[in-house]
Formats: C-alpha cells, sequence, structure tokens
C-alpha cells in the first residue's frame, strides 16, 4: 500500500460521497434547498428533479402508471450515467461503496480469504428478480428491502435499525462472499453496469506502456474487467461493470491507464479487433 | 482468485447449470415476495394527504422522503426497518403530531411520483376518518363538558359535530355528545392529538385499534356511593411527583430566568 | 423566541412535555397496584372546582398523602356529578414539575438586591426582607405607599383575614382584587340599580325559563356547566328560546335561535332600542315600574378611566364624578330614548332590523320568561357599569326581575369573585358585607365587630387595581403584594407595568404556585398552598356558598395565604401602625386633614398595649382562641395552619366574618352548617337558604303584600330631577337608569386597522398558570391562536397556521393564526385568548376603565397584524 503513489482521486470519491450524503442532510434538517429528497428521488436547487431510474422502472413493472417528474428525473439521471459512464454511481455516489472498499482492505490487510463464492453475473440475475417480483408482489421489490435505501434514509431521515445493514454488508463482504455485496449481489449496480457500457467515457489502456506489475488487478474492486488481451486492442476497458473509481490510474506506476472520450464503440487502435473484444467481454 | 471467477462465470454460462440457475431463481423469487408481503406493516399506517388508496400508494411511492421534507410541522415520518410498517414509507401518527392540513399542502406538492395526488385540496384528503371507539369512556359521553376533539376539529361541525341530548339523570344538564361525519373527516388526527383522556377515546383508524382508558385520578362521580371519610391513616408508598425536591427547585430557578414570554418577541 | 414553524410546534410539544405528568408513576410501577392505588384505601370528601364561577362541587379523594382522584359531586345541585373538562383535571393542578417549594429572594452577595437573581431563602428570611421594606415605605410615605392586589380566588378567609390586616391593621384601604378586572362593573351595576351587590335569582332559573339571551358570555366555554343546564333546557322545553349577542360567532351559536354579532360597544344602543320598542308597543309592565322603580340618569360624557394626562382624557370635567346620578321623570327617560330607533341602531351595530325587532319582541311579551346572562362582555367594557345597569332597564320594564325563570344574571369568572371579593369586601372602597370605607356607621360597625378605637379605619377610599399598577409606575405605590393572582399577565398595557415593577423602587411581592409571569417579575416570591391543601370556601355566582377541608399537606415549605397574612401581621407592633399616619389628600369629617389620627390612647383605654402585635389584636384574640383545634367537624382531616397557630383559624374567622351579615341582607350560616350540607345560598335565614332575593315567598326581607323590595340600602338618597335637585329617599325601590351611546375609547383605524378582543377557551382557565400543568390540556390546547376572518388574513397574504405580529400601540406578540374553528371572527376583528404566558397579550391591550367601576375593557382595542 505504501508504495502505492497518490490517493488523490480516492479523496475526491469519499469526498464525492460524503458531500451528496451531507447535502441530502442538510436539505432534510436545515433546509437547505441544494439537495433535497434521496437517492430515491430528489430535487437540485428545489427545481431539477432527478430519480432513480432503477426504482422507476421496477414501479412501473408493479403495472402503476407513473406520469411527470419522476420520469423527467429518471431520464435526467439516466442520461448522466449514461455519459460519464460504467458504474460511475457505485464508486462515486452509493454510500454503500465504501463499505465494500473497506470490507475489502480488510480482508487484505489481515488476508482474511473467500469462504464462498457466486457468480458476478448473479446480480444480473437478482435484477431480474426485482423486476418479476415487483410484477408480482405490486411494490417495487428491491426499494422493499434495499440495504442501500435503509442506509441511506436513516442516515438522512433519523437513525432505525436499518443502519444494522451497515453491519451486515461489512460481515458479509469480510467472512462470506468477497466483495459480495457489490461485486456479487447489487441489482442496482447491475442496472447501471447495463447502462454505462456504452458510455463515451471510459478508462483508456495504452497497452505499450504497461509491464503487467499487477498493481490495478490488485486494486480493481471489478477485477474482471480488466483484460488485458482485450483492452490491447481496444486500448480501453470497455466493461461496463467498471465502477470508475480510478484507482487504476492512481496505481499504475507507469501511467499505462488515462481517462479517454470516445464516442462509439471503443477507442481501439485496430478497430475490428477491439470491436471483437469489447463485444465479447460485455457478452 | 481470479481462476475461481473464471470457472464461476463458465458455470454461470454452461447449459449445464441453467435448469439449477432456474430453480434458484424460482426460490428466489417465492422467498422474496414473501419477504415483501410479510413486512407490508399491520395496515394501521395513516399516509400523507392526498395519498393513493394504500395498494397503489405503497406501488408508486418511492420512498424518497420528499414530503417529510415538505411538511413544516414535522407531522410525517418515513418508517424504519425496525417498524411493524413498510419501510421507508411516509406516515404520521395524530396522537404525537397530527396533519395540520396547510391550506397550500406542501407534502402533495413535493412528491415526484403521484403517490399523493396532485392537488388534492386539503379539504379532500382522506388520511383516515376518526372514529369515537371508546364512549364509555369519553368523557361527553358520560355528560362532562369536555368537546375537545369537537373544538380541536379544523372542520369543527362537519367533521366532528355535537349531537346534543337531555341528561336524565340529572334531569337538568344535557349530553353534548361528539359524533364524527366521514363525509367531512379528513382524518388529519387533531381529535385524536387533543384528546384529554390517557388513552384517546377517538382515533384516527379503523375499529379495532385499541380502546381508550380514562385518568386514573378521575371516576365518575355518580356511578359509586360518595364515601366520606374513614380515618385519616398517615400513608404509606406515596406516589411521588417528579420534580419537587431539588431538581424541581432548579427547574424552577431556571424557569424563573426565562423571560422569553416577558420580553417582546 | 419563536423561529420558524418547526421550531414553534417543537418547543410547544416540548413544553406539554415537560410540564408535569401529575400524579404519573413510572411504567414499571403501573403494571402492579401500589398501595395507593387501591381504591379501599382512598378516602373521599366533598370539595369544590379551583376553577370559574360556577361552583361545581365535586369529590376528592386521597390516599398517601396524595389527591389521587376526583369525581364530580352528585349530589351538589349545581353540577350534579359532572364536570367540564377542566374540573376533570382538579387533582391534577397541584402536582406540577415546578411547583414553587420554597421562598424565593432576588438576591446578591447573600443579601436582597433588586437586580439580584433569585435564590431560595427561609421564611424567615423572606418576612424578614418582606418587613424592612415594608416599614421603609410605609413609615416614609405613610398607608397610601403599601398595596395588596388579591382575588376572587382567595378563599373566603383568606380575603377576609387580608382585608382585616390591611384595613384594620395597617390602615392602608389599598387592597383590591383581580375581581376589579372581573366584576366590577357588574357591582357598580346592582349597586346603582338596587343598592346591594349580587345576583337576586339563582342557576334554577335556567329550569324555569322560556328564554335565555346571552350578552358577552360565552358560556358554552366559560360556564361549561351552566351551559349544560340551559341546552337542556332547550332541548326539553319546546317554547325554549337562546339568543346569543357577541361581537363574534363563538359556541353559543350552535344552539341559538337568534345570532346577533354587533359592532364593538353598540350593546349600548341595542338595549335602548329594545327599551324604547317596549314603551313604543306599550310593553312596559307599568304596575310594576310604578310600584317598585324610579327612573334614573348620569352625566354622559365621563372619559375611559385613562390617567388625567392621557389626550383621551383632556377637557373630562365628568371624570371623578362619573358615578353621579339623578331621578328624572318618566317622560323624560322616554325622550332620551328616542333617537334609538331600530334604523339608527341597526345602522351602528351592523344588525339587521327584523333581528333587532325578534329580540325586542322576546322581552316585551309578558307571558315569557326571560333570563339574560353576561359575563366579561359587559363587565369588562368602558361603559361597564351602563350596560349592566341598561340591562336591568330592560328586565325592570318588563317586570322580569326576581322572578322565578326570569331575571337578569350576572354570571362570574372566578370561583369566589362572589364570596370573596365581593361580600368580604377586599375592594379599595369596600368593607365586609357591601359596607364602603367612606361612610362613618359602616366604619362604625366595622370598628365595633373588630374591636377597633374609634378612626381607626381610614375613610379615603384606597387605590384600585388599575391605579395600583399606575403607582408603580408613579412611584406612588411602592409595596405591592399580589395574592392567588398573576396580575404581571392579567393587567392590560402590561408592558407598563412590568417595567415599573422592575425598574422603579419599589418591593413586589408575589405568592403563586408555580412560576408564573408575575412570580418572575417580583422581587420575593412566596410558595403557597393550592386549594386542597387548606380548608378554606368559595361563593358562586348563585350565591351558594360552599366549604371544603383541608385534603393533603402542600409541598416542601408551601404555606397558604391566610397563613402567610397572619404570619406577617406578627411583624407589627400596634405602635408602628396606629400612631398618627400622613394621608396626603385626606379631607373628611371627623378627621384631621392629610393624617389618620393616633388612636393609641383609646387602643390602650380597650385593653391594647402599644408593644401587642397585629397578629395578637386581629387574629390571636381571645374570641378567636376560643374555637379549639382539633375539631370533630375535621373528621380526621388535616389543618396545617391550626396546627401552626394552636386554634381552628379559619372557623374563628368565619364565626367572626359572619356577624357582618346578619340582619344585614348577607347572613350566612354558622361555619359547621356548610361542612354538612352542598352549599347555601344566602341569606340564609333560620337555616334556609333564599333562591329569589327581592321577592316576596322566598326572600325573608320582603313582608307579606309587597310582592317585591328592593332593600338594598346603598345610594337610595339620590338628587331628584337633576344633578343638584333635592335629595330624596327611595327606599325599596329599584331605579331604571337611561344611559346614552359612548363611542369606545378606542377603534381602529389606518394604522392599527383592526379590533382586538380577548377571551377564554374551554380547556384553559385565566393565566393559566394552573391548566397550563396539566399535559393533557397543554396538549388539547398548547398556545394561544389569533382567530381571524379568512378574508382578513388573505388581505394580508395569510394563511392558516401563518405566524404572525401582532401590535397595539402599547406592545407586541408573537402567535399564529386560525380562521376556522371555535371562534369565528367578523371582518375586521382578531380574537386572541389570554391565558398563554408566551403569546401574552395584554401587553397589547388599552388600560381605559369603565370610569365608574374601575373594571378594564379588555374587549376592545386596535391592533394590526403582520406576517411574522
Amino acid at each position: 500500500m505504501s508504495q502505492l503513489p497518490g490517493h488523490r482521486i480516492l479523496i475526491a470519491r469519499r469526498a464525492t460521497q460524503l458531500s451528496i450524503l451531507g447535502l441530502f442532510w442538510l436539505g432534510a434538517h436545515q433546509h437547505l434547498g441544494v439537495l433535497t429528497g434521496n437517492l430515491s428521488a430528489s430535487h437540485v436547487f428545489r427545481t431539477i428533479p432527478l430519480a432513480d431510474p432503477f426504482a422507476v422502472l421496477q414501479i412501473l413493472a408493479t403495472g402503476h402508471f407513473l406520469s411527470g417528474t419522476v420520469l423527467l428525473g429518471a431520464a435526467i439521471v439516466l442520461a448522466c450515467y449514461f455519459l460519464v459512464g460504467g458504474r460511475s454511481f457505485c464508486a462515486w455516489v452509493c454510500p454503500v461503496n465504501p463499505l465494500g472498499d473497506l470490507a475489502s482492505w480488510l480482508r487484505r490487510r489481515f488476508r482474511i480469504s473467500g469462504q464462498f463464492h457466486v457468480s458476478r453475473h448473479t446480480r444480473y440475475g437478482v435484477l431480474a428478480l426485482a423486476l418479476v417480483v415487483s410484477a408480482i408482489t405490486g411494490v417495487a421489490a428491491f426499494e422493499w428491502l434495499s440495504p442501500i435505501g435503509m442506509i441511506h434514509r436513516e442516515l438522512i431521515f433519523g437513525p432505525g435499525l436499518g443502519l444494522l445493514a451497515i453491519a451486515g454488508i461489512v460481515v458479509l463482504d469480510l467472512y462470506v462472499l468477497e466483495h459480495g455485496w457489490c461485486g456479487s449481489l447489487c441489482p442496482l449496480g447491475a442496472f447501471y453496469a447495463l447502462v454505462g457500457r456504452r458510455s463515451p467515457l471510459r478508462v483508456g489502456f495504452d497497452a505499450g506502456r504497461c509491464d503487467h506489475c499487477g498493481d490495478c488487478i490488485v486494486v480493481c474492486p471489478e477485477k474482471q474487467v480488466i483484460d488485458f488481451k482485450a483492452m490491447a486492442f481496444s486500448a480501453s476497458i470497455d466493461s461496463g461493470e467498471c465502477t470508475r473509481c480510478n484507482r487504476c490510474l492512481e496505481v499504475c506506476p507507469r501511467d499505462a491507464y488515462q481517462l479517454t472520450l470516445r464516442f462509439g464503440r471503443s477507442v481501439a487502435k485496430h478497430p475490428e479487433e477491439g470491436e471483437h473484444h469489447a463485444t465479447q467481454s460485455a457478452a | 482468485m481470479s481462476r475461481k471467477v473464471d470457472i464461476s462465470r463458465r458455470d454461470f454460462m454452461t447449459g449445464a447449470f441453467r435448469s439449477r440457475n432456474a430453480a434458484l431463481a424460482a426460490t428466489g423469487a417465492l422467498a422474496w415476495t414473501h419477504v415483501v408481503d410479510s413486512s407490508r406493516g399491520a395496515g394501521d399506517s395513516l399516509r400523507p394527504p392526498g395519498a393513493l388508496p394504500e395498494q397503489g400508494f405503497l406501488a408508486s411511492c418511492i420512498k424518497c422522503g420528499q414530503c417529510v421534507e415538505a411538511c413544516p410541522f414535522d407531522t410525517l415520518k418515513l418508517a424504519t426497518a425496525e417498524e411493524q410498517r413498510a419501510t421507508g414509507v411516509p406516515y404520521f401518527e395524530p396522537r404525537e403530531t397530527p396533519c395540520y392540513m396547510c391550506e397550500d399542502a406542501p407534502c402533495i406538492g413535493a412528491c415526484p411520483t403521484d403517490a399523493l395526488i396532485e392537488d388534492t385540496p386539503i379539504e379532500d384528503a382522506r388520511m383516515g376518518l376518526a372514529v369515537l371507539l371508546d364512549q364509555e369512556n369519553c368523557l361527553a359521553f358520560q355528560g362532562l363538558r369536555c368537546e375537545v376533539c369537537y373544538r380541536a376539529c379544523p372542520l369543527m361541525g362537519k367533521a366532528i359535530r355535537l349531537e346534543l341530548r337531555p341528561q336524565e339523570r340529572t334531569g337538568k344538564h344535557a349530553y353534548f355528545l361528539p359524533v364524527v361525519d366521514s363525509a367531512s373527516c379528513t382524518g388529519c388526527g387533531k381529535c385524536e392529538r387533543a384528546c384529554i383522556i390517557l388513552e384517546s377515546a377517538i382515533k384516527v383508524l379503523p375499529l379495532d385499534v385499541a380502546k381508550g382508558r380514562l385518568g386514573e385520578h378521575y371516576r365518575f362521580g355518580w356511578t359509586e356511593e360518595a364515601r366520606i371519610s374513614r380515618d385519616f391513616e398517615a400513608p404509606r408508598n406515596a406516589p411521588d411527583v417528579p420534580g419537587w425536591g431539588e431538581a424541581g427547585l432548579r427547574k424552577v430557578l431556571e424557569s424563573m430566568d426565562d423571560l422569553s414570554g416577558i420580553e417582546e418577541p | 423566541m419563536i423561529q420558524t414553524r418547526r421550531d414553534f410546534i417543537k418547543t410547544t410539544v416540548a413544553a406539554s412535555v415537560a410540564t408535569s405528568i401529575g400524579i404519573s408513576v413510572p411504567a414499571a410501577a403501573r403494571a402492579k397496584t401500589e398501595d395507593w392505588q387501591r381504591e379501599e384505601n382512598w378516602k373521599w370528601d366533598k370539595s369544590v372546582c379551583r376553577f370559574c364561577g360556577v361552583g361545581c362541587g365535586i369529590m376528592v379523594a386521597t390516599t398517601a398523602g396524595k389527591i389521587v382522584s376526583v369525581k364530580g359531586d352528585p349530589e351538589c345541585p349545581v353540577n350534579r356529578g359532572l364536570n367540564c373538562v377542566k374540573g376533570y383535571f382538579n387533582a391534577k393542578i397541584m402536582y406540577g414539575e415546578d411547583r414553587l417549594t420554597k421562598p424565593l429572594l432576588r438576591m446578591k452577595d447573600g443579601k436582597f438586591d433588586k437586580q439580584g437573581k433569585f435564590a431560595p431563602v427561609s421564611w424567615e428570611k423572606a418576612f424578614d426582607v418582606m418587613e424592612a421594606k415594608f416599614k421603609e415605605y410605609y413609615d416614609e410615605y405613610g398607608p397610601a405607599s403599601v398595596s395588596i392586589f388579591g382575588s376572587g380566588q382567595y378563599t373566603i378567609d383568606e380575603g377576609y383575614a387580608a382585608t382585616k390586616f390591611m384595613k384594620a391593621g395597617v390602615r392602608s384601604n389599598n387592597i383590591d382584587p383581580n375581581a376589579r378586572h372581573c366584576m366590577a362593573s357588574a357591582v357598580a351595576g346592582f349597586i346603582q340599580t338596587f343598592g346591594i351587590d349580587e345576583p337576586p335569582g339563582c342557576y334554577d332559573d335556567i329550569e324555569l325559563t322560556d328564554a335565555v339571551v346571552l350578552w358577552g358570555a360565552n358560556m358554552a366555554e366559560c360556564h361549561p356547566i351552566l351551559w349544560s343546564r340551559v341546552t337542556d333546557r332547550k332541548l326539553t322545553h319546546k317554547p325554549m328560546k337562546v339568543v346569543n349577542l357577541s361581537t363574534f360567532t363563538n359556541r353559543c351559536s350552535d344552539l341559538s335561535d337568534l345570532e346577533m354579532i354587533f359592532e364593538p360597544q353598540t350593546d349600548l344602543a341595542i338595549m335602548n332600542f329594545i327599551a324604547r320598542y317596549m314603551i313604543k308597543k306599550g310593553k312596559v309592565n307599568q304596575a310594576f315600574v310604578d310600584k317598585h322603580c324610579i327612573f334614573a340618569t348620569g352625566p354622559e360624557d365621563i372619559g375611559y378611566g385613562l390617567p388625567a394626562d392621557h389626550p383621551l382624557e383632556q377637557g373630562q370635567t365628568m371624570r371623578n364624578k362619573a358615578g353621579a346620578h339623578w331621578s328624572i321623570s318618566f317622560d323624560e327617560f322616554k325622550k332620551k330614548l328616542e333617537p334609538y330607533t331600530a334604523e339608527y341602531v341597526s345602522k351602528l351595530s351592523g344588525v339587521s332590523v327584523e333581528k333587532l325587532v325578534e329580540l325586542a319582541e322576546l322581552y316585551s311579551d309578558p307571558k315569557k320568561k326571560i333570563i339574560s346572562f353576561w359575563t366579561m362582555g359587559f363587565n369588562q367594557h368602558s361603559r361597564g357599569t351602563w350596560v349592566n345597569e341598561q340591562i336591568y332597564m330592560v328586565h325592570l320594564l318588563g317586570g322580569k326581575m326576581s322572578t322565578p325563570g326570569s331575571g337578569a344574571f350576572s354570571l362570574t369568572g372566578q370561583p369566589s369573585a362572589c364570596g370573596t371579593a365581593r361580600e368580604v369586601g377586599t375592594f379599595a372602597h369596600r368593607l365586609p358585607s357591601d359596607m364602603i370605607v367612606a361612610k362613618k356607621p359602616h366604619r362604625d360597625k366595622s370598628e365595633k365587630l373588630w374591636k377597633l378605637p374609634e378612626n381607626t379605619l381610614n375613610p379615603k377610599v384606597g387605590t384600585h387595581a388599575v391605579k395600583m399598577v399606575r403607582g408603580l409606575r408613579s412611584g406612588e405605590v411602592k409595596f405591592f403584594w399580589a395574592m392567588v393572582t398573576n396580575p404581571f399577565q392579567d393587567f392590560a398595557n402590561a408592558n407598563e407595568w412590568i417595567k415599573a415593577a422592575r425598574e422603579k423602587d419599589n418591593f413586589i411581592v408575589v405568592s403563586d404556585c408555580y412560576p408564573t409571569v408575575s412570580a418572575k417579575v417580583a422581587d420575593l416570591v412566596l410558595p403557597v398552598a393550592m386549594i386542597y391543601e387548606k380548608w378554606g370556601a368559595y361563593g358562586n355566582a348563585e350565591r351558594r356558598t360552599q366549604h371544603w377541608r383541608q385534603q393533603v399537606k402542600a409541598p416542601g415549605d408551601a404555606k397558604g395565604d391566610l397563613w402567610q397574612i397572619l404570619e406577617f401581621s406578627k411583624r407589627f407592633k400596634l405602635k408602628e401602625v396606629w400612631k398618627e399616619q400622613p394621608l396626603p389628600g385626606l379631607k373628611v369629617e371627623g378627621f384631621p386633614d392629610g393624617k389618620l389620627p393616633d388612636v393609641l390612647t383609646e387602643a390602650k383605654a380597650m385593653g391594647y398595649e402599644p408593644e401587642q402585635t397585629l397578629f395578637e389584636v386581629l387574629f390571636a384574640t381571645p374570641e378567636m382562641k376560643k374555637y379549639k383545634w382539633p375539631d370533630k367537624i375535621a373528621n380526621g382531616h388535616p389543618n396545617d395552619i391550626a396546627d401552626d397557630f394552636g386554634w381552628f383559624v379559619h372557623k374563628a374567622l368565619w364565626q367572626e366574618y359572619r356577624q357582618f351579615g346578619i340582619g344585614n341582607g348577607h347572613d350566612l350560616a354558622d361555619f359547621d352548617t356548610y361542612h354538612h350540607v352542598r352549599g347555601l345560598r344566602w341569606p340564609v335565614v333560620n337555616g334556609k337558604e333564599t333562591q329569589w332575593r327581592f321577592r316576596e315567598g322566598y326572600d325573608p326581607y320582603v313582608k307579606p303584600g309587597e310582592g317585591f323590595n328592593f332593600y338594598g340600602k346603598a345610594l337610595k338618597k339620590i338628587p331628584s330631577g337633576g344633578p343638584k335637585g333635592e335629595k330624596v329617599a327611595l327606599a325599596g325601590k329599584a331605579k331604571i337608569f337611561f344611559r346614552p351611546y359612548a363611542e369606545p375609547a378606542e377603534s381602529p383605524d389606518k394604522q392599527y386597522d383592526l379590533w382586538l378582543c380577548t377571551g377564554r377557551v374551554l380547556e384553559h382557565w385565566h393565566s393559566g398558570s394552573m391548566t397550563k400543568r396539566v399535559a393533557e390540556l397543554n396538549r388539547a390546547v398548547p398556545y394561544a391562536k389569533c382567530y381571524m376572518h379568512p378574508a382578513d388574513a388573505k388581505a394580508r397574504g395569510l394563511k392558516r397556521h401563518d405566524e404572525v405580529v401582532i401590535e397595539s400601540r402599547r406592545g407586541k406578540v408573537k402567535t399564529r393564526i386560525e380562521t376556522q374553528g371555535r371562534d369565528r371572527m367578523p371582518e375586521g376583528m382578531i380574537f386572541v385568548p389570554w391565558f398563554d404566558e408566551n403569546v401574552l397579550i395584554n401587553k397589547l391591550t388599552l388600560d381605559a376603565t369603565c370610569p365608574i367601576s374601575k373594571e378594564t375593557d379588555y374587549k376592545k382595542c386596535a391592533v394590526r397584524v403582520r406576517k411574522a
């Protein structure tokens, strides 16, 4: 760890997560109008609506018709995450992310190894189930139980036993399933992975600089997104599962990673190959 | 480590495991459905004004808490995980804080999903219905001049009116009986909040809610013989008044310094 | 003080939680039955409700030294076991957490300092400082510089002892009750009309009448149990009509057949219209009027009882002769009524001609029995005495007075406004039993009964309540002792008096049970025993005297007001008070100018020693000490005061007091009798109470064949024909006064564009010092709202619950507005109840008074309202 060069981006992420939470809290308790509501739905400066598109999707799945503000809000959020790409929500906004990171760090620090494992694709199954169960029960099924929602709400509106989910997630990640919640189960992460996979903003990769030291793989919370072979062609991380945490940029001793903007399917030097690989890795 | 990942990915993908996954998914769906259904709460939660009927409300409420923030009286709360209510959904407890029926109903305006129906005039809101549950403990039904609920009602005379009846027992007094009119009652709960007996006799919501409880310090005078004076014995176990003594004195002295009522605002 | 809507609610909620949970017990204890909860351990005794003037009987249960339960007394004829929501909480009012239990003195560096902070002191220290300050002022400025502001909530013995201490002891007539703000206009009306105080009729009228007319009496909220009786009559007697005259719609309108919302002050004109109508339609009961009445009037421009330098008093020549009156002929009377046509009065009052005629018809119908009830709408009126007299005018013209089912009936707001303030005469001008200090025969009688040397009693009328606080401001009053009342919340224009009390050279003593506004303003606070912690008696509005026994001990060092008066009297030697005393302005036959004479020599001849204390001479006399303690009438009940002094103080005082009324139309039964009955209505002659006074067959003072006899003796010799006419006696007659309409003292204008009316709500009583300690009542009505017409609110950009600032020329308060609910205002008027010390509405009210009764008009002043 001590060899790792900078933490600027990590600090920036934590600061963003904290200030979003803080602004919501101030909105609820001090009538500060920068952000009112919570991650499910909110207003910026009491005018621009925002809404969780996955929650909206679940509500629509219940068969309940929605109109107006909330759809606009969901569209705005959807557009934003599409533009910034990957699971930026997870790395920069979600209050559960630091818990997952904490558990990972603890695992590394105390060399706790995994006990169980499930596929990282399980989350897509959970996502599908969420929509199915929403349709069955008539309520937004994931929102009903979401530990993200509980933690976030109870931090903003006043504490309740929902905050136990904090411990639950840490314990899960630490002793049961490595990077379990964010890495394998969370349907919201899955949702944004799908939203963000075609984003123009990606983490670019210069294969020429890479000496395969593996530092990036150590810190990456979604290690499957670093596929050197594929990246050599596409010159970027193309999986939507990349959380855009940018830890790889920070830790790479040879600056092989940088943020790049590219409209189209990939930023490959060899378009055909890159396209092929990008498609494959996302499949 | 990455090997495991690879294996599991392959597992997930291969047809051999598809049927297992399908079974898992079905079990997951059943379990999830059960958890959702069993955590809908007792159905006794009062919702904000303009709320859709409970089923639609639970479906469409996105749990964003913007109605809670908009409420100037801190009436609304979001249910936390431990409550026997749908988590994250707004409700209020009138005995604690009733709905003040703001003319502009800011909570309704704040709802992004129309779970609170837009532009509902506040007097058309139906948050619940006040029911005078326990006539036996309601002071007005005993002929006492209480009717606090009637005067607390923002639609006094409509949502709660007084029915007058002569009182045969005394031969010269009248009953002033509060009667709720469901056509006008918004369920704001000011009556429940205002009721002065220990456990409110009038409650917003269904009839199966617990009965009222008469104040321990009061007995209806005519129901028992007036027992005047046995010998006055020195008592044991005097019920303490919290605050008297040193603590009380401190409170008094603090209160003496509080000139907020005297000074100009 | 209030930042946001949210904070406001939070503070009120916090306050309601913080203030008092009464006899609550921890939840754990509630589960199992404690000894005190077992009803077989409870001991029930008869008592009386602490609150309004209705005088409901209640039963109190004690166990383990605490009141554990109350119930309405089913045997009390007033309420037959019922209570209002305040009465329900009688058991809880004594158990607020912030009960005062120790004397508190403003101190700095261990010494009294007017700028110091309150610290607990011993009773001895408290009395030491109180004595030193009293004597400092008394010795320098004489008896006119000291004062007691008493109460219509004094028990009768407390009021009597306070009066005796002040008038006979320190020879000051500066004792006046809060009833000055409450009943003084009714008193003046009774005395000027009948020559004797208090209603001739009784509550039984309600069950016999055909119509009830309310004039500025919100009985539905302020006299809840009587209203229950009116309602019952309405429900069970078909011809029964209820009329509600008010300046805004209140809960009485619910029952009314006719509601008349009139412009403030125009009740004067409405009444003249009725009289004119009756005369025009030939509905005057001529036989009754000829035999029992004469016509009278007085000066018409009498000012507003404001200080002489007030702009409204300029050029006012009659302000000190406002009470003068003379007889006139019926023709003259008719002529004076002539301008009050239906059209004129309708225009003035805003009431339609049809409604005016309907009301006049009701009073005119010779077959209809009719009661007129009023309370503060009449009494708190800058023409309070007049308007009281006008209602008698209407009733006397129709012969509907002192008749079962018919009469004009003045209700009271306090439990013993009648029993103590009026009957004992704790007023600056009165002595017990309707006697007055200005009359030599009355002083003689009192001196005889009190065993005082001749001319001990001060013949100069003392400072009435309003003058008392004005005296604090001008520096004429230096020592002010408030008992059983909350003056700095009660007085109109409160800012002035709070400032005077805090900033001038004076000493303010407040005997109180909780840290009220007045306690906070005081220099010395004396903790008092509350109602069931002492023996006592109250007299209600129908002349019913009701006694009770002490049930429990007061907490901590709290002591009864009676104990405080008697203990304080020990601090005065005869030579200090019965010597020659300066009394600026005294000019009375038989007295040296500007002085009270030295009566020590005569005192010596009567066997008194100059070194004797007032305690020994006024209270611990051999006659009084004959009443031994314990007494079997106590039936095991405690009596802390008797224990302290060694004899039965309450009984002794009562037996002495009742001597004043015997044969004087105010006969009271002996002490023990009252502990066997549910009260008796005086005069009690030969053990029999009186339901209808002045009426043959009911009143023992009326001889067979007289029919009626208005035998009151006061003001029964008046000039005839004009102010300077020859004085003629009119024994046995009542006066029918002509009184004109007069403009209010202050009306809305461009700057202050709304009327402000103050009053009560059912849930709270008076200044809220007791009911605000009951968490349940506080929850029901947490603060005083400003009731306003929706159109007025809209014009000011206000919604229900919006926070507003209400301002008058004298002060401002902050609260929230209400446009619905119990009180529905007409446009141009707001109503704010006065129970809430956080909405000290009396900062805004104007201290204009009726110039005759000196009672403040709390119902009319000009204010403006803006968003906070």
